[in-house]
């Protein structure tokens, strides 16, 4: 049963059906990143401390590159719904509302391949 | 549209619980966690891009405010991460009781205080 009008679907305006999918994701991203923290904090230890070719090596090894890459998928997401939801709380203008939202989805998208990348190119060497 | 109904007194006229004021902390560190991961973007390229970078990288990790920048990045993760816990306990639909609301908040702050401790001399 379609109860409202096309206009106002397209205004973006009230749901658009994957409000509960967004706030399903953001617990499902938190869980996974509990146990995943530990490989950030692994690889930033090492980055502070280990010489260049142990930090390579490490990432290298294919258990801490998948861990990596999930942390990097799974904290990306995370960080860009929960960007999402702060913008929709704050920005009270439509206009910008829609474009701060779909800025900040983009830009954690970029940011998220251009980590994934940096990733491979390591393993590429190690 | 515009609203000139009279509007009921908001947050300023409250003082906020523990619970309330730890929410919003929650919601802050969220946003710096958001920007860190830039910077997380600036180390990883700064590893794929080589051992001259990764040696520039390391003097200036090596600088004391880049560290303790660093730990209260690490700080705001662990809290976000232990509040978090609480969020998903709360989803729940668990641990709602108002007599231990603020002892489970004491909880979590001395946890993510201890785990924060716990990695700078662990790692």
């Amino acid at each position: 049963m379609q109860y409202r009008s096309p206009l106002a679907r397209t205004r973006g305006l009230g749901s658009a059906k994957t409000g509960t999918a967004h706030w399903w994701l953001q617990r499902v991203t938190a869980a996974a990143l509990i146990p995943l923290t530990l490989w950030l904090l692994l690889l930033m230890e090492l980055s502070f401390h280990a010489p260049y070719q142990q930090t390579v090596q490490w990432l290298a090894s294919p258990w801490n590159s998948v861990c990596i890459i999930a942390w990097i998928i799974a904290a990306f997401y995370h960080a860009a719904i929960g960007l999402q939801v702060v913008i929709k709380d704050y920005v009270s203008s439509e206009g910008l509302k829609i474009v701060s939202v779909w800025m900040v989805k983009l830009l954690f998208l970029f940011l998220g391949l251009a980590a994934v990348t940096a990733i491979f190119r390591i393993i590429l060497v190690g | 549209m515009t609203h000139n109904r009279p509007l009921s007194p908001h947050l300023q006229v409250y003082r906020l619980p523990l619970t309330g004021i730890i929410s919003i902390t929650h919601r802050m560190t969220g946003v710096l966690l958001a920007l860190g991961l830039v910077l997380f973007v600036c180390a990883v390229s700064a590893i794929a891009a080589g051992p001259a970078s990764y040696a520039a990288m390391q003097d200036l990790l090596g600088m004391l405010p880049v560290q303790i920048i660093y730990w209260g990045f690490v700080y705001a993760l662990i809290f976000h991460l232990c509040h978090g816990v609480r969020h998903l306990i709360w989803d729940a639909g668990a641990s709602f009781n108002r007599d231990t609301m603020d002892r489970y908040a004491l909880y979590e702050l001395a946890v993510s205080v201890v785990l924060t401790v716990s990695i700078f001399f662990l790692l």
